[in-house]
């Protein structure tokens, strides 16, 4: 996510496979001054017209299929395209009628109780995970794999089996609840107050083993040597932690929680299989809003506007988090 | 880059870790705990595959299925169009993949080790659009593939998922790594840019690239939202919502219904175990400051 530089990251440590410098790809020996004037410029062209020509192919998709909706995405929100007429620009009618519109407030309080628990308790678990695999315990290499596997399988097959595990009667979360002693567990996806934490709890549950992979790397680049000189010089586990570990996992805590948040904020197919919004409305989300607007009414324009209000919400919250960001680093 | 260590070093530990304190052994006990908890739903999936519809919520819960009912794995194929979907989901994801390695790694080039004008400017571009989520532009787009005639196509969705900019993203946060001494040398030699990429760069970045297959084939794999909108004749359905769709017409049929959803985790998880290596370096090397 880092846009400042464009140079190598810094090195640390053994490589693992893949290393490049296997030291077999010497070039023929160097023609001293092949670097005359003449012809420089066209040279320097060409080359520039080479580059060009790599990026372009891909560039010419991403264009089409992701900048153009972009910027289509804004005129879009001031038209009241649906899939009959043709659009009619309105001005701001979409957003004064939003303003007004109780599903849609429904939908932004949602997507932010959803964001506001699923952001720390992911943030919290996947860093405690990802120290506590750092410290080379038995059985380390196993449970990384366990632990990323639920966020390499389908949504669809992880909601349709945690709504059998959360059925309220006879379903084992709710049995093994009543083993603990908790006499009236819950109907979960079928109680309006249950549903949200529930969808919660396997979000956090499939995408935690992803994040504590991006910490697991970014420890990498944490020097032992400086852990050494913090220990001979006292300081315990958590002053540690504090002030070497932290400090050294900014970057990675950086692009993560950005990651996070994005992820959060466009939360979407987990939600259509397991609740599809329900019971009532207590599981709506933005994302699902547009698509019942856009989608499945086929109003364009109205959809787009919820969509521009999505749009605004990642870029906001993004650009905090990298004057945040900016601001510790100085 | 950093790789995560691949398995840790019982053989050597440093002299601190040695004995095994209270500590340790509290680490291997939130570590079991976690792993039951990560694993669990996905045990209760294929126990509940080999039972009974009856017999899945039994109470007390049972965890092990009395008498293995095999039959279902059977009678899936028979029931739905298990095999359509399988077909048109494997079509989907090689392409995308193919198409996605190919401009990816061929974009990331471009803006890794060429230069041209504008070229910072527009890898901006590119990292931003990492930022903006998909579903807030899904309409401007499902308008632009109607108007040219393409939803109902499965290349609607190998469109929307073929240029995606995190490939690129990834591919060039590795290129980055390769010394830059390597392509200038070959350019005093005479070699034009297509011939460094080729015999140069791509040789060294089979692992980076084998990262991208896999993490574009799961991605594809799994996409439930793309095919829903733009494959709306059943013939092209995907595995995800062929299951969707048979969750709703059995929905009393619990153990068929795992055996469906068992059956198209599977593929995955047989991609994932093979190539593990290059998921994790691959979600290494995007969480790396390029």
């Amino acid at each position: 996510m880092s846009t400042t530089t464009v140079g190598g990251p810094r090195e640390t440590g053994p490589r693992g496979t893949g290393s490049h410098r296997t030291g077999t790809h010497r070039t023929g020996p160097r023609r001293a001054g092949s670097r005359g004037a003449g012809g420089d410029r066209g040279k320097r062209w060409h080359r520039s017209l080479q580059g060009v020509s790599f990026v372009l192919p891909n560039f010419l998709g991403f264009g089409l299929l992701t900048l153009g909706p972009v910027v289509a995405l804004f005129y879009l929100s001031f038209t009241n395209w649906n899939v009959f007429g043709t659009a009619r620009w309105v001005g701001l009618d979409n957003f004064t009628r939003l303003a007004r519109d109780a599903s849609f407030h429904r939908a932004l309080l949602n997507t932010l109780y959803y964001s506001a628990l699923h952001i720390p308790l992911t943030l919290a678990l996947s860093l405690a995970l990802a120290l506590l695999l750092d410290r080379g315990l038995r059985g380390a290499a196993f449970f990384r794999t366990a632990a990323f596997f639920p966020y390499v399988t389908s949504i669809v097959a992880i909601a349709i089996a945690w709504n059998l595990l959360f059925s309220k009667d006879a379903g084992p979360v709710n049995q093994v609840l009543g083993l603990f002693g908790v006499d009236d567990p819950p109907g979960w996806t079928a109680s309006s107050d249950w549903a949200m934490p529930a969808v919660i709890l396997v979000g956090v549950w499939r995408e935690m083993g992803y994040y504590m992979l991006l910490f697991l790397a970014g420890l990498q680049t944490v020097p032992p040597e400086l852990h050494e000189a913090a220990r001979i010089d006292g300081a315990g586990a958590w002053q540690r932690f504090r002030n070497v570990t932290l400090p050294c996992l900014r970057p990675t805590t950086f692009f993560v929680t950005v990651m996070l948040t994005i992820g959060s904020f466009k939360v979407f197919d987990l939600i259509l299989v397991m609740t599809n919004g329900g019971p009532g409305q207590s599981t709506l989300v933005l994302s699902q809003y547009i698509y019942q607007k856009g989608l499945v009414e086929n109003r364009f324009g109205y959809a787009s506007a919820v969509s521009v209000v999505l749009f605004g919400l990642c870029m906001a919250v993004t650009a905090v988090q990298f004057a945040v960001n900016r601001r510790r680093e100085d | 880059m950093t790789v995560p260590r691949t398995t840790p070093e019982p053989t050597a530990p440093p002299p601190a870790r040695r004995r095994a304190r209270p500590g340790r052994i509290a680490g291997h006990a939130v570590l079991v705990v976690a792993a039951a908890a990560l694993l669990l739903p996905f045990f209760w999936m294929v126990s509940s595959s080999l039972k009974a519809d009856n017999a899945v919520f039994a109470i007390p819960v049972s965890w092990f299925p009395d008498s293995p009912r095999w039959a279902n794995y059977a009678e899936i194929w028979r029931v739905s169009d298990l095999l359509g979907w399988l077909k048109n989901t494997v079509f989907l994801s090689v392409v995308v993949t193919a198409l996605q390695l190919l401009t990816g790694s061929f974009a990331a080039y471009g803006f890794a080790k060429a230069r041209f004008p504008g070229r910072n400017l527009l890898f901006v571009l590119y990292i931003g659009t990492i930022a903006v989520p998909w579903q807030a532009y899904m309409i401007p787009q499902f308008i632009l593939m109607s108007e040219v005639g393409l939803t109902d196509t499965p290349w609607a969705v190998i469109a929307l998922q073929a240029f995606g900019a995190f490939g690129v993203f990834l591919m060039r946060q590795y290129y980055a790594t390769i010394p830059d001494e390597l392509c200038e040398a070959a350019r005093v030699d005479g070699l034009s840019e297509y011939g460094i990429y080729l015999r140069i760069v791509l040789p060294l970045s089979v692992p980076a690239l084998a990262s991208l297959a896999l993490l574009t084939f799961v991605t594809t794999w799994n996409d439930y939202l793309g095919p829903l909108i733009y494959l709306r004749d059943p013939d092209l359905w995907t595995v995800q919502l062929g299951l969707k769709s048979f969750v709703s017409e059995y929905n009393a049929e619990h153990a068929l219904i795992m055996t469906g959803s068992v059956l198209s985790v599977l593929p995955v998880a047989v991609v994932f175990l093979l190539g593990q290596r290059y998921f994790v370096q691959g979600i290494a090397t995007s969480g790396m400051k390029g």
